[in-house]
């Protein structure tokens, strides 16, 4: 942020320092109208803080995904049912006794086999949330590490460590992971290892991008200058300097993660019993649709779109708030 | 250009092979055969069935054998759980399906992404603009899977106008709601990069040069806009068809059409290891293939990159 040097500052400096000699009756005139006093610096941070609270669609997105947040880790204190009992008299009355209703219990009617659906729900929606932040961080701790090394060190080892991440994103990753599952048995543990292997390889090239530009900078030629250790360059002067955009890719990277989750879960390969997901439970819902519990689809589909439009729009906002080029 | 064809190629056989190799392992690290089951066979009948599937070889022979077969006669050989068919079989019989609606679908997602993503640009900032955002944004937080049932219950169940399901030869009714299914999200992706790719090459001098000599609108934009406008579109097509071809896994479990992906995750359920890999290391052929038929496409177009 570089504005042109306001004509009119230099005045009113010139005329503190005079007011200040002269026992300063202008200074109060001009404290007072709010004129005089220090230009309040602002930071980037803080910049990128208020453009992104001026963009309406995102702050509301934020609010809605701090509920379903809330949902998701506190909903289930309201639950009349554990996630796991069965209700064996519903069994096969599901579109009579199973409906939606307050005086029951079961807020969002019960599943197929007669399971409290609003207690699955929010199952489904924490292991949702939980597998999008889980590879949000893998790629930020990884990706940025990784592609930060690769782009400062430079030379021979760049060109090694970016052919192995070319080499890594040409395999069909859904296929190698539901492979992955098929042999390891299909355990939330193994399904965030698959996640994790794939999350961190775009954000290593755009790390990796970003160094090369401020690689270049004088507060890194001051830093090799002065005798700082490579190792410690890139950890405290290159790694802060690509947070901001390291921030958005990450954000929107959780729908993707959320996605992917909910794909594999959705083919019946992923996440098992008694534990759920969105994407399990949608599933589950579409097998149920022609039979008039549309509610089995509708509820999880519902959580999943919020969850999904929410984390896009604020993904937008921060994206416009902080991507450099967009200033 | 040729010696940068050369070095993609020199990139992009390791990793098939590794690819090979890898799933080759992960095969070998699974616990139980794949013809364990509640009952045991007699020895000799067991002994017979591993002499038949090379299994009685010792790993690394079999390892050979399997990259051999796979790299000189594209065999992945016989398929464990059926066993009258081979994996070729399997794939002969599920990938034109694939194919089909795969190629469909990649041409439904480019035409109408950018049609959307061209006019939103030339009427920016208008409610047209903002419809067609409004609309990309939508269709992207809809996945494939999501997509899907939806449609069917618009189509089928309450319209009635499709069938939910079947392929019966790729006839045209039942083709349109899988097409649509996966074409929706990556049309929204195109329509997104066309807008803006658009807005700035609209703002580009050639194209102020091309509005001052007095060419009309629809000209400078068919002619003088377009071309570049779409450079980013085409980069974007390598990991759009890749992502379709996954997608595929998706439609075909919904619609029951009978492509690849039906078979793959019917095998993954059935432990059936080969066709599990023949089908990964295929999906894996075509999407490097799609990745070096793009990138050798754009350096083509684009004469101001240099390899």
């Amino acid at each position: 942020m570089t504005e042109p040097r306001n004509p009119g500052t230099d005045t009113r400096d010139i005329d503190h320092i005079e007011s200040e000699k002269h026992g300063e009756p202008q200074a109060e005139i001009l404290d007072a109208t709010g004129e005089l006093g220090e230009v309040k610096g602002r930071s980037l941070w803080a910049d990128a803080r208020m453009r992104f609270f001026r963009n309406k669609a995102a702050v509301f997105s934020l609010g809605v995904l701090g509920l379903v947040m809330l949902f998701a880790f506190f909903g289930g204190f309201l639950a009349q049912y554990d996630p796991a009992q069965v209700d064996f008299s519903l069994m096969g009355a599901n579109a009579y006794r199973g409906v939606p209703s307050i005086e029951t219990g079961h807020y969002f009617g019960t599943d197929v086999d007669g399971r409290d659906l609003y207690a699955r729900t929010v199952i489904g929606t924490r292991i949702s949330l939980l597998v999008g932040i889980v590879g949000a961080l893998v790629a930020v701790i990884v990706g940025t590490l990784y592609g930060a090394t690769a782009g400062y060190v430079g030379g021979r080892t760049d060109q090694i460590m970016m052919r192995i991440v070319d080499v890594l994103m040409s395999i069909p990753f859904m296929f190698v992971l539901i492979l992955m599952l098929v042999i390891f048995g299909r355990s939330i543990l193994m399904l965030f290892i698959g996640i994790g292997l794939i999350s961190w390889l775009d954000m290593a090239r755009i790390a990796r991008g970003q160094t090369l530009s401020i690689k270049n900078k004088e507060f890194v030629e001051a830093a090799v200058a002065t005798g700082v250790s490579s190792w410690r360059i890139i950890l405290r002067h290159v790694v802060p300097n690509l947070l901001g955009i390291v921030i958005v890719y990450a954000t929107l990277l959780v729908p993707g993660m959320i996605i992917f989750e909910s794909f594999i879960s959705y083919l019946g390969l992923g996440i098992q019993e008694p534990m759920t997901s969105l994407g399990a439970l949608i599933n589950l819902g579409t097998a149920q649709m022609n039979n008039g519990t549309l509610w089995m689809l509708l509820f999880p589909l519902a959580f999943f779109l919020v969850l999904l439009f929410a984390l896009f729009f604020v993904g937008d906002g921060l994206r416009d708030a902080l991507d450099p080029k967009d200033r | 250009m040729f010696a940068y064809i050369v070095r993609r190629l020199a990139v992009a056989v390791p990793t098939l092979l590794f690819l090979v190799v890898f799933s080759f392992v992960l095969m070998f690290a699974a616990p139980g055969g794949p013809f364990n089951s509640e009952r045991p066979l007699p020895p000799q009948i067991m002994a017979n069935i591993e002499a038949r599937y090379g299994l009685d070889q010792p790993y690394w022979k079999q390892m050979w054998d399997y990259v051999v077969a796979v790299v000189t006669q594209f065999d992945f050989g016989p398929s464990f759980q059926y066993r009258d068919r081979t994996v070729n079989d399997i794939i002969a019989q599920g990938f034109p399906v694939t194919l089909t609606y795969g190629l469909w679908s990649a041409i439904v997602a480019v035409i109408f992404g950018v049609a959307l993503g061209v006019v939103a640009a030339i009427r920016q900032n208008s409610w047209v603009d903002y419809t067609a955002v409004g609309i990309s944004i939508g269709a992207q937080a809809l996945p494939n899977f999501v997509m899907g049932p939806i449609l069917v219950l618009v189509f089928t169940l309450w319209l009635g106008l499709l069938p939910g399901g079947g392929w019966y030869g790729g006839q045209w009714q039942y083709v349109i709601l899988p097409v649509v299914a996966l074409s929706t999200s990556y049309m929204a992706s195109i329509a997104r990069i066309t807008r803006s790719s658009m807005l700035e090459t609209l703002n580009s001098n050639f194209i102020r040069t091309a509005k001052a000599k007095g060419l009309p609108m629809r000209r400078v934009i068919v002619r003088h806009a377009l071309k570049p406008a779409l450079l980013p579109v085409l980069s974007y097509l390598g990991p759009a068809v890749v992502g379709m071809i996954t997608g595929s896994v998706v439609v075909d479990v919904i619609f029951s059409t009978g492509g690849i992906g039906q078979f793959f995750v019917n095998s993954a359920f059935n432990r059936d290891y080969a066709v599990i890999m023949g089908i990964t290391i295929l999906v894996g052929a075509l999407t490097i293939t799609f990745n070096l038929i793009v990138d050798i496409l754009y350096a083509w177009i684009d004469p101001r990159i240099r390899y």
